[in-house]
């Protein structure tokens, strides 16, 4: 048995050495640092999740009805009548949710230990047009149930394009296909959704580790492992992915499919916010829900929309500043200036930064989630104005001063020195 | 290698595996029939008290025709004369609930119930009466005709020998509710 | 198109602020009481199922709460609809908005968008208001189209708002016993409950099922995390 596999993989190889060839590359010869912690497991927890999305996407099409005056019944009808359909659903809707968590931290990760910083540039804005092209996934997926958050959310965001002067309003016509988000919208949001989108997502996701596995993986200390080499010409610090980190990873995959199942079989609405309970009312184009939110992964920025009162008679500052929030990302390696990578060497400026950029994203977070009347009037003194839209205010400039002085504070920062070799 | 590592990569392998068959179970189970198509394919009920003998009446069953014919005496002679022309006379594949599996094939003799569906490759027959003699050849004592690929079938659904078609028409599980009253899709023992 | 985000976006509060803000009851339902899921089934097909649909709900998954094929035939279907069917109703959205100003909303996934404890509270504050075109009113739901169809059982009743001055808002709600119902408020709460577990069950068919799947889920998955936690141990024996 053992014989005619070794003799079936060699028939195999010598016609195309090119799959062993890829996997010394990228895994049993790919060095990565000894040192990863538990922030490192994200990375490979977002490629789970991406297959997971994929194939329970896949079985949910094979019910699914793109098609205004049946979405939301094929939805109920995969919730009970396919057998197992409800868990194929719920799979895929507590992956969604999942997918940016697990990104959220991935990034995180990035800003804690500098790996976005040179050489790594490229990594990092193949990672932000990851985050990009997959909120642009979210949003197209959540108008497929054609519940009521479904419609209003897709509704207001077409009409952000909308704020645009001059192409705004044929924009978001265009956009929709109709005068107001309907059958023609819903149906060319599925064909993005399923096919379009994701096709972007992989080769995204390709180009973002292959050019990782060119400059070789950041690590907790901002250490460049490859300077140090040892005899055999591999990195000192550095150990085969293939078999330690593939070993490490199934571990932490293994925990975070048990939080996965927890939330999935136990509470997959997620107190309203994984499946938002007014989604169980169908669409009606005629009856606007009392209180719309986005789902909790675009909250942020979402709150930082609402916070920028409309100037000019127009909404598009808004929306700009709500743009400019995203796409700053792509700047964030230009704009620290520090000699260090690691949290670990830096000084207290950007550590208090750090730690103010973090509460003031939650902040912003779960105002976005939460009616501006959430924490009620504030007196006289502020001109009677809604306590959450001045705290809204607050920290939406925050979240910008986070990047804009950054080439300040990063530079003025006492650093301490960096070690030669990680340390475990 | 090293003996500890080949142990815990085998077990930890089998456990995964466990797992992997664990997770394909509802996406395969899902292109089960749902329950929607469940109740489209209920069993059908239906009323011959208005069935003269001789006369043919179709009812949908799970989209596929099912003929329910009242078969007269003559009728009935020209199954018994046909035994040695069709090439399963005593109705030895099992095409037909074992309630069915007599000379008629049929619960009541006169009362027959057919798929109508040609067990060659899925068209329906038509039915060709014993006037059709000229069609159908002098000896013709009634019975159906796949207009696909020309099997002909006896006034029981049984093929006639020579024809494409390998094997009878499949007789669907049934009962009698009443003396009028024919239960397609459900009998007996399955309900 | 501009106005309609500004609207969106800072208006909200506006619609809230009229939505009853009555404070909801718990409901006590038990998912798992078969005798009071049918009893919520009876009251179901009884008193909603002639306005209310549940479009994508069939009877014969009623199977789920320990009743027979048989058993939901002659005893829940009470229209001409096969047992497979699912329960759909003869009004339709025309004649209903006819009938009270708004169509009746299907009722298959009521459980999940509004919530037990709302829709326990909603079934138990229905009072006599003559402003009404129905005749009746609702503390949860001010000005609901519906009336009141459980008026029998619970009798008729009547609401004093007593309102409360310094916070702008009602601080105590008098209730009035008008006539008797052929049910005690005991009796009356009982019926709500089990109509509402009903409506939860119906909503979620799976939900029971989903929780005991979720246990031998994570059971199983802690076994392979043993294996798979030794498994990196071994290995990481070498770097260490």
């Amino acid at each position: 048995m053992t014989r005619l596999m070794t003799a079936a993989w060699d028939w195999f190889d010598a016609r195309m050495p090119s799959v062993a060839e890829e996997f010394r590359k990228h895994a049993s010869e790919y060095y990565a640092p000894k040192n990863f912690n538990f922030w490192y497991f994200f990375g490979a927890l977002s490629m789970i999740v991406l297959v997971i999305q994929i194939v329970s996407g896949i079985f949910l099409t094979m019910n699914y009805k793109p098609d205004a005056a049946l979405a939301f019944g094929s939805v109920e009808y995969i919730m009970r009548d396919v057998p197992g359909g409800w868990i194929i659903r719920y799979i895929h809707s507590t992956g969604a949710s999942a997918f940016f968590v697990v990104v959220y931290l991935h990034m995180f990760r990035g800003l804690l230990y500098g790996s976005y910083k040179q050489p790594r540039e490229l990594v990092w804005i193949f990672g932000v047009l990851i985050y990009l092209t997959l909120m642009a996934e979210a949003f197209f997926g959540y108008l497929l149930p054609w519940g009521q958050m479904s419609y209003w959310g897709a509704q207001v965001i077409v009409n952000l394009f909308g704020t645009i002067p001059f192409i705004g309003p044929d924009l978001s016509l265009l956009i929709r296909g109709d005068y107001v988000v309907g059958d023609a919208t819903l149906n060319r949001f599925f064909a993005l959704h399923v096919i379009a989108i994701p096709l972007v997502l992989l080769g995204l996701v390709s180009a973002h580790i292959l050019a990782l596995h060119d400059v070789g993986s950041n690590n907790p200390d901002g250490v460049e492992i490859k300077k140090i080499k040892g005899p055999d010409g591999h990195p000192l610090d550095g150990i085969p992915f293939h078999p330690y980190y593939t070993v490490k990873d199934f571990a932490g995959a293994v925990i975070f499919m048990m939080i996965f199942c927890a939330i999935m079989f136990f509470v997959p609405e997620m107190g309203g916010y994984f499946i938002e309970y007014n989604n169980f009312v169908p669409a009606n184009p005629l009856q606007t829900p009392a209180h719309i939110a986005p789902v909790w992964y675009f909250t942020p920025y979402y709150s930082i929309l609402r916070a920028v009162p409309p100037l000019f008679n127009s909404q598009f500052p808004g929306v700009m500043a709500m743009g400019i929030s995203t796409l700053i990302l792509f700047f964030l390696p230009w704009l620290d200036r520090s000699p260090v990578k690691s949290i670990r060497y830096r000084g207290t400026l950007y550590k208090s930064a750090l730690a103010i950029f973090v509460v003031t994203f939650l902040v912003l977070g779960y105002l976005g989630t939460e009616p501006v009347t959430v924490w009620g009037q504030s007196g006289a003194w502020l001109g009677h104005a809604d306590r959450a839209t001045v705290a809204a205010r607050i920290f939406s400039v925050i979240y910008f001063l986070f990047f804009f002085l950054m080439p300040w504070y990063t530079a003025i920062d006492k650093t301490k020195p960096v070690p030669e070799r990680v340390t475990m | 290698m090293d003996k500890t590592r080949r142990n815990l990569i085998i077990a930890t392998g089998a456990v995964s595996a466990v797992a992997g068959v664990a997770v394909a179970v509802p996406f395969a189970w899902s292109w089960w029939p749902s329950e929607r198509a469940k109740a489209a394919g209920a069993p059908v009920t239906a009323d011959i008290s208005n069935l003269a003998p001789g006369e043919l009446q179709v009812v949908e069953w799970r989209g596929k025709p099912v003929w329910i014919l009242r078969r007269t005496k003559e009728m009935l002679d020209a199954v018994k004369k046909a035994d040695d022309k069709v090439s399963d006379p005593k109705s030895e594949v099992p095409l037909q609930p074992e309630y069915a599996r007599n000379e008629y094939r049929s619960i009541k003799p006169d009362v027959l119930v057919l798929v109508g569906i040609c067990s060659h490759l899925g068209c329906s027959p038509q039915q060709k009466t014993a006037e059709a003699k000229g069609e159908m050849g002098s000896d013709w004592a009634g019975g159906f005709l796949c207009p696909c690929h020309g099997s002909k079938f006896d006034l029981a659904g049984r093929v006639y020998k020579g024809a494409p078609a390998p094997v009878n028409l499949d007789v669907p599980p049934h009962m009698y509710l009443s003396e009028s009253t024919i239960v397609i899709g459900e009998d007996k023992k399955g309900a | 198109m501009k106005k309609l985000i500004l609207a969106l976006a800072f208006v909200p509060a506006l619609v809230f602020a009229s939505e009853g803000g009555y404070r909801l009851d718990h409901a006590p339902i038990v998912p798992t009481d078969q005798l009071s899921l049918q009893a919520g089934a009876k009251t179901f097909v009884n008193y909603c199922l002639n306005c209310h649909g549940a479009q994508f709900m069939r009877y014969n998954r009623l199977t789920d709460l320990g009743l027979t094929e048989a058993q939901i035939r002659d005893n829940l279907v009470l229209t001409d609809a096969k047992v497979g069917d699912t329960m759909k109703v003869a009004l339709t959205a025309k004649d209903g908005k006819a009938m009270f100003g708004a169509a009746p909303p299907d009722l298959t996934v009521v459980g999940r968008s509004r919530g037990a404890d709302w829709l326990y509270t909603y079934l138990r504050t229905f009072y006599r208001d003559e402003k009404s075109p129905t005749g009746w009113n609702n503390a949860a739901f001010p000005s609901v189209a519906m009336p009141h169809v459980l008026w029998t059982m619970q009798g008729e009743r009547s609401l004093q708002v007593v309102e409360d001055e310094e916070h702008h808002g009602a601080a105590e709600y008098k209730w009035t016993q008008l006539t008797p119902g052929t049910q005690n408020e005991v009796q009356y709460d009982t019926t709500v409950r089990d109509l509402v577990n009903f409506l939860v069950y119906m909503g979620e068919p799976s939900a029971v099922n989903r929780k005991r799947l979720g246990v031998v889920a994570l059971f199983f998955l802690g076994i392979l995390f043993i294996f798979a936690y030794a498994l990196k141990k071994e290995y990481w024996k070498d770097v260490h």
